[in-house]
């Protein structure tokens, strides 16, 4: 049978605050056990929360981002269910009133974009963590994590594939870094999902019996859980078996999902609105001060960068990966002028950038190369000065020096005496020589070898070091053994 | 009578607290009581009538956001329970 | 000057700055007396005379340097449900048995900063949910006017402690009724102030939406000092409320003319016993006598305040309580055989019956398929109460009637069947629902030459009116100085 797999995702986005949701606790990651639970983070007696304005802020700034409904009126609500990381025995959280409702992400696929709707969002406090490590066979508890402010994003189950799912994965976390609600260190899991994933016939319009897969860190893990689980679901019922509800982990090690009933256990978690927090209000006035200071979105520069700039869509995609990289790339742009120059621009910061970035494991704010450097140096391909092939040398040398100037390729190229020979005479001078002594390919040439014609070209690269203007030297071994 | 003492004994496991047969017995009588008692407004029209969970209408006053607790670890475990470099500790969790 | 122990807050506060006597003085005499009489009234859980001397030390030197407030070296006690960092602080609980506060509620930090003096933390009913303080898992505390009966509750701690004069004045706490009780069942007077106006910051939650703390003393004089240290924005707590300061004194002058007195039908239909009915029918003719008008009112939904509260209250409750779990303070089972093992002992063994009853039903009126019938609909109910109230105060300016249905019970009464208990808040739940300010003052003798109290009601933030009515009607009366043998002792 031909199956469709039916896809949702709800994300825990870690608001990039300074102190807790409810409390003024730091949420700085590696502090030691229990250093920064205070009163309030531990449930001691008497204590009460009060909710944190830069996690509303953050909260705000997302629904601003993908064109939700944002509520003026949101509720605090306690969900009950006893844990030993969850002190009060409930979790704050927003049930019936979420503060931010609907909107959308758009997402690329195989054959261009989706739009994928998204459900909610809604603020709510973290747990603390439970530390398995043997301790005389009992488990240890930090409450460090606990109270740290969470943006739950809900996904509509609108993904169809395990690929689409890293995708929409992948674009909201560009997001959430890009308008600098979150930091997006999946190791310190400041941005993890639970994926809803259940199986129907294709043509099927209801949807079948889902499971949950908890606490995914990974695109990788959660590319892997889905096929799994998808997997397990399918040969389930392909051998006769029903999916039952329930909350499944996946466990890396052996790659496959398994039930969680710890978790199942008579579960009813009893929302009601927490009477120690009166509603949250956004006003006019504070949405109209947030709106004012969002940066232009991702998918607004990828509408300018594939218009105005005549980028692909792929380029398009890359350069928004994140706000820094498409900064830089803008800087660039200023420094060099015209939209004409954005294609190479594209490529020398997709290609030679990136990767230097990769290789030393280096963000865009440490590259050693800064934007008018690296434009400095396209300005010498540009206008001829040096080739593609040299201007790689010179980025590797800027790169091991550290470079901040416009002029700091020039300094390279004059030192090293890179700049390129275009002067037809001094290379007639050099190709002539090679042609004389090679008489035995210049015949071959002649003769139609084209292997042979690259092997002058080479000679005559090898020659200049690499300095002579490729154009200048193909036209003069054209006019000397093809005329 | 809303509770059987089947519903006794779920809500105590929701409510972690442990009871006996006898318990269950006495509390059946007891919680139905209780219930009993609170019968009276289930009759009561109360259609359109907003919920009201909080003594007034006000909002929810928000906190700066800034960093005001130091670290109090050996105040607040000096009278825990179980506690091990830092760690409170509880009987093994199985996941 | 009177015996040091019968003055009250404010007398005793102007012999304290007119150097009559030391705050070192006054707090041993008293100290004296709480060890003589404690062992038969258990009015307080935990007393620390090191560190009240000290305390009041410290007061004398303040006062010497002339940096007195009015309330400098004055001894106050506690309810045991206010965090007081170094105390033991129990909510009368065994969960809490042990447990000493690393940190001070906001109540008492202001009681600390006007120099007050810290006699020790009060009795009550376990985690503030009862009427009689027999749930304490400390043993119940006795009523000063009999031993044999209780004085209220959840604070009957503070009632009684201020009724023996062991204290002139007391903090304490009212969810439905737990200030003004036991108040009318001492003959103390007690304010439960608007939800809202004292900082709930440390203060041991019993339901969140209803609890709020207020003093207990002899007089509204003395009740509108306390207030005006008590109250006030505290931006931990996110129900405080933001107003500017008010000086609750400024009405105790004040006469009654001009106000129009509430009677609602309801509270004077049926379930008050004769003792009672007389008591506060004399008191009304006081106030009328005073200068006030009466009329009738209606609260027409008055009935379903308790069954509303029955499902409220526990709901709150049966969530606040979940963090004690034996995991970081407090009571933990010695045996056990695994973590939900641990969970259930330790919460079987740490909360005694009353509160266990009140966490069940809590966690039952929450549950899947049940929310809607009850939770729900009790808050709407709450809120066709809270309209009740509005509408009354357009038609009057404070509404009076009887605190208790009767005087002061016999330990033990209603031991057989809580529901019996739970029906002498019948007067006070209502207000608590609605959130409004109530007050309850002595107002005559009743059965067994018990005390009565009168309830008065008034709209949000009428404290300081409330507070000038019960001065004027403690000007033209003495129950307020009456005083059980125990104290004159």
């Amino acid at each position: 049978m031909d199956w469709e797999i039916v896809i949702g995702l709800e994300t825990h986005a870690q608001l990039s605050t300074q102190s807790k949701m409810f409390s003024g606790a730091s949420i700085a990651f590696g502090a030691p056990p229990n250093a920064q639970a205070c009163a309030v983070d531990l449930a001691l007696p008497g204590v009460l929360p009060v909710p944190n304005r830069a996690a509303v802020e953050r909260a705000i700034r997302f629904g601003l981002a993908v064109g939700a409904r944002i509520n003026r009126r949101s509720v605090f609500a306690r969900k009950n269910y006893f844990y030993p990381d969850l002190p009060k025995g409930y979790q704050i959280s927003q049930y019936e009133l979420p503060i931010i409702e609907g909107g959308v992400l758009e997402i690329p696929v195989a054959d261009g974009t989706r739009l994928i709707p998204l459900t909610r969002a809604h603020l709510e406090e973290d747990a603390g963590k439970s530390l398995h490590e043997d301790f005389h066979g009992a488990t240890g508890i930090d409450l460090n994590r606990a109270g740290t402010p969470l943006l739950e994003i809900v996904s509509e189950p609108e993904l169809r594939s395990a690929d689409e799912a890293v995708a929409y994965a992948r674009t909201l976390h560009a997001l959430v870094r890009w308008i600098d609600i979150c930091d997006g260190n999946m190791q310190e899991g400041s941005f993890r999902c639970d994926a809803n994933v259940s199986v129907r016939p294709r043509g099927e319009t209801r949807l079948g019996t889902r499971c949950e897969i908890k606490n995914l860190n990974s695109f990788r893990f959660l590319d892997l859980a889905i096929r799994h689980e998808a997997a397990r679901q399918i040969e389930l019922i392909e051998s006769g078996g029903r999916v039952v509800q329930e909350t499944r982990l996946y466990d890396p090690d052996r790659d496959e999902t398994r039930s969680m009933r710890s978790k199942e256990d008579a579960q009813d978690y009893r929302y009601f609105p927490d009477p120690d927090l009166p509603p949250l209000w956004v006003d006019e006035d504070w949405m109209s001060e947030v709106a004012a200071a969002m940066p232009e979105l991702p998918a607004a520069c990828r509408t300018r960068y594939t218009g105005a700039w005549g980028l692909s869509v792929y380029d398009a995609a890359t350069l928004t990966q994140s706000r820094e990289l498409s900064t830089y790339f803008e800087q660039v742009m200023d420094a060099l002028g015209p939209a004409a120059q954005a294609k190479l621009a594209a490529n020398w910061i997709t290609g030679e950038f990136a990767a230097a970035l990769n290789r030393d494991g280096v963000e865009v704010a440490s590259a050693r190369i800064a934007a008018p450097a690296l434009a400095g140096l396209l300005q010498r391909i540009i206008d001829g000065t040096i080739s593609g092939k040299i201007a790689k040398e010179v980025f590797d040398a800027l790169w091991t020096e550290g470079a901040a100037t416009p002029d700091a390729a020039d300094r390279i190229i004059e030192a090293r005496g890179l700049r390129q020979i275009s002067d037809s005479s001094e290379l007639e001078a050099i190709i002539d020589a090679i042609v004389q002594a090679n008489p035995a390919q210049a015949a071959e040439v002649r003769a139609g070898k084209e292997k042979a014609f690259n092997y002058f070209v080479g000679q005559a690269m090898k020659a200049t070091r690499g300095k002579g203007n490729p154009a200048t030297i193909n036209a003069i071994l054209h006019a000397r053994l093809m005329a | 009578m809303p509770l059987d003492s089947d519903a006794v004994r779920r809500i105590a496991l929701l409510a972690r607290i442990a009871v006996t047969d006898a318990e269950v017995a006495a509390l059946h009588g007891e919680l139905n009581g209780i219930l009993g008692l609170v019968e009276q407004m289930q009759g009561v029209d109360t259609a359109g009538v907003v919920p009201m969970a909080h003594a007034f209408d006000m909002h929810a006053p928000l906190r700066p956001d800034v960093v005001t607790e130091t670290d109090r670890r050996a105040d607040f475990q000096a009278g825990a329970p179980a506690v091990e470099d830092g760690l409170y500790l509880v009987p093994r969790v199985i996941e | 000057m009177s015996a040091l122990h019968s003055m009250s807050l404010v007398e005793t506060a102007r012999a304290l700055a007119a150097r009559e006597v030391s705050s070192v003085e006054l707090v041993g005499a008293l100290l004296g007396r709480i060890s003589a009489l404690n062992p038969s009234l258990n009015a307080f859980i935990t007393v620390d005379p090191e560190t009240s001397l000290r305390q009041a030390a410290a007061a004398d030197q303040r006062i010497a340097r002339g940096e007195a407030g009015p309330l400098t070296g004055v001894p106050v006690a506690h309810k045991d449900i206010f965090m007081a960092r170094g105390w033991r602080t129990t909510c009368a609980s065994r969960m809490l048995a042990g447990f000493v506060a690393p940190y001070d509620a906001q109540v008492i930090e202001r009681f600390d900063a006007a120099g007050a003096v810290n006699m020790g933390k009060l009795n009550m009913d376990e985690f503030a949910m009862g009427s009689s303080s027999e749930s304490s898992f400390f043993g119940p505390v006795r009523n000063p006017w009999d031993l044999e009966r209780v004085p209220g509750g959840s604070s009957g701690g503070s009632a009684a402690a201020v009724a023996a004069a062991l204290v002139p004045a007391a903090t304490a706490t009212d969810t439905g009724g737990s200030i003004r009780q036991p108040a009318s069942l001492c003959g103390v007077s007690g304010l439960k102030p608007t939800y809202g106006l004292v900082s709930r910051y440390g203060m041991i939650a019993y339901a969140s939406s209803l609890d709020q703390a207020g003093p207990i003393a002899r007089t509204a004089e003395d009740l509108a000092v306390l207030t005006n240290l008590m109250a006030g924005h505290d931006p931990r707590d996110a129900t405080s409320v933001a107003r500017p300061a008010e000086d609750y004194r400024r009405d105790l002058e004040q006469g009654l003319a001009g106000l129009t007195i509430g009677l609602p039908r309801a509270y004077f239909a049926e379930g008050m016993s004769a003792d009672v009915r007389a008591g506060v029918e004399a008191a009304i003719d006081t106030l009328r006598r005073l200068g006030a008008r009466t009329v009738e009112v209606d609260l027409p939904r008055m009935e379903l305040a308790l069954p509303a509260y029955y499902v409220i209250a526990p709901a709150e409750a049966s969530s606040n309580l979940s963090r004690y779990d034996g995991v970081r303070y407090g009571h933990r089972a010695a045996d056990y055989t695994d973590l939900a093992d641990m969970y259930s002992r330790t919460r079987a063994e740490g909360f005694g019956p009353e509160v266990r009853r009140r966490i069940l039903i809590g966690a039952f009126v929450l549950s899947h398929g049940y929310y809607d019938a009850y939770y729900l609909q009790a808050q709407r109910v709450r809120r066709l109460v809270a309209q009740d109230f509005k509408d009354a105060f357009a038609h009057c300016d404070l509404i009076v009637g009887p605190t208790s249905p009767t005087v002061a019970f016999p330990l033990g009464a209603h031991a057989a069947d809580p529901l019996q208990m739970y029906l002498s808040d019948i007067y006070t739940i209502a207000p608590n629902l609605a959130g409004l300010p109530a007050m309850s003052i002595p107002c005559g003798i009743g059965a067994h030459d018990l005390p009565i109290g009168l309830q008065l009601v008034g709209n949000y933030f009428a404290e300081a009116r409330m507070l000038g009515v019960a001065a004027a009607f403690q000007r033209e009366t003495d129950w307020h100085r009456r005083m059980p043998a125990a104290a004159t002792a």
